[in-house]
């Protein structure tokens, strides 16, 4: 159970996507979930472990880190992008009760393809569009809420070489040295940038959804 | 033999489940064993190497941890989430069941064996008053082990061999203690939505009944 198990119930949802939101999906699981699995843990290992205080106390070292880091990069990263997916699983369940209405229908009528059922692409349009828009608008919420977290948690976005920490049982002002501050600081730009395009891409699909169905009605006037 | 073995058997699940029980698999899926994998595993990961006493006394540390962790809490939240998924078994077993009758007797003994009436809706109703059950045993459990949900920087420790009241240092607290009311806020959302699907099917089947005997009376 890992990340392959998102990628299995998204994928089923990629064939009902719009084009954008194909593109979103590829962006999603290549440059966030896989850069985060293969390589951003791995730079935030060994982060405690190589957190270094400049002193003897015992127990000043997992204060101050504890001060500074509330909350780790990396899990903040895993539950954005699970929160960024689950909206995604209502426009799933959605085609799931739309497809098993329609193979009740069939079977009333005594019609049944299942296979053809399957295959069928049920197109964006009446309740469904609804479901689709309305994901695309949490989606959008989560990913401005964890960035602005992201911001205020850790004040901005770049990681420092040296905290100065005075929480108890630290003696006094102690240096601490965070590891690999810049990689850290790259990595977490990086993301950023990601989360940003996934949010213009978002953005883009919204527009798209609603000119289309605004397009619609005029001709459905005529 | 790992989390993917309890994914596929939810999966089994799914099918057989009401719309409010597809929604209950989409959460415990994605909120409480996505989330225990890919985030809390690691903050735990090193709990006992990160633990740290104002103490030399060889000893001291691990007779403290083991005073106030007799079980960890990620080893809580494991158990909880299989004990949790597992009552859905009881589900699949009795359908199971009922195919093989089927199979037995050679002929059609049910409408469709998947569909919850009769005995399966007994076997479902149990399945989820088990699932609520077994949910606030272990958030009663969490809650009476640690005193609280929470989870303090700084512990007073006096046990042999400590010579004195030595302080322990609890690793990533805040980080921890963030995690840990995620559990509980997905436990509490996974006992809403059993005891809403408890009402909804004792209620549907009341109706139904009540509907029946109308029937049978007019005529």
């Amino acid at each position: 159970m890992d990340w392959g198990t998102l990628q299995e119930v998204l994928g089923g949802v990629n064939k009902h996507s719009t084009s954008i939101g194909k593109i979103w999906l590829t962006v999603l699981f290549i440059f966030r979930i896989m850069i985060l699995v293969v390589a951003a843990e791995r730079v935030w290992g060994d982060e405690q472990q190589d957190f270094v205080c400049n002193t003897l106390q015992p127990g000043c070292r997992n204060v101050c880190y504890d001060h500074f880091f509330p909350i780790s990069h990396i899990r903040l990263w895993a539950l954005q992008l699970i929160f960024v997916s689950t909206p995604a699983l209502l426009v799933a369940m959605h085609v799931a009760y739309t497809r098993h209405e329609r193979k009740r229908q069939l079977k009333n009528s005594d019609k049944i393809d299942i296979e053809q059922l399957k295959n069928e692409k049920i197109h964006i349009r009446g309740p469904l569009w609804w479901t689709y828009t309305s994901s695309i608008f949490f989606r959008l919420i989560f990913e401005a809420v964890f960035m602005y977290v992201f911001y205020y948690m850790y004040d901005g976005y770049q990681m420092p070489r040296l905290v100065k920490c005075d929480a108890w049982p630290c003696p006094n002002i102690v240096d601490c040295f965070v590891s690999r501050p810049t990689e850290k600081t790259t990595f977490t730009i990086f993301m950023l940038a990601v989360s940003g395009i996934c949010m213009v891409l978002n953005l883009a699909e919204l527009c798209y959804l609603v000119i289309k169905i605004c397009m619609k009605e005029p001709r459905k006037t005529t | 033999m790992s989390w993917a073995f309890l994914r596929d058997l939810l999966s089994g699940v799914n099918k057989y489940s009401t719309g409010i029980g597809r929604i209950w698999v989409a959460v415990v899926f994605m909120f409480r064993l996505l989330v225990y994998v890919a985030a809390a595993e690691n903050i735990w990961k090193h709990e006992h190497d990160e633990f740290e006493c104002n103490i030399k006394q060889p000893g001291c540390e691990n007779v403290c941890f083991d005073h106030f962790f007799p079980v960890s809490h990620i080893r809580l939240w494991a158990l909880q989430l299989i004990m949790v998924s597992t009552p859905s078994l009881l589900v699949v077993f009795h359908v199971a069941y009922r195919e093989n009758r089927e199979k037995h007797h050679n002929q059609k003994l049910y409408k469709n064996p998947g569909k919850i009436d009769g005995g399966l809706l007994c076997t479902y109703l149990i399945s989820l008053i088990l699932k609520t059950g077994l949910e606030i045993v272990f958030l009663v459990l969490f809650y009476k082990l640690y005193n609280g949900f929470k989870i303090p920087r700084l512990v007073k420790c006096d046990i042999k061999p400590c010579p004195n009241t030595v302080d322990c240092y609890i690793s990533k607290p805040t980080e921890k203690m963030i995690f840990l009311y995620f559990l509980v806020g997905t436990s509490c959302l996974c006992i809403i939505l059993n005891l809403s699907e408890l009402s909804y099917l004792i209620f549907k089947y009341s109706i139904k009944c009540y509907l029946k005997r109308q029937k049978r009376n007019s005529k």
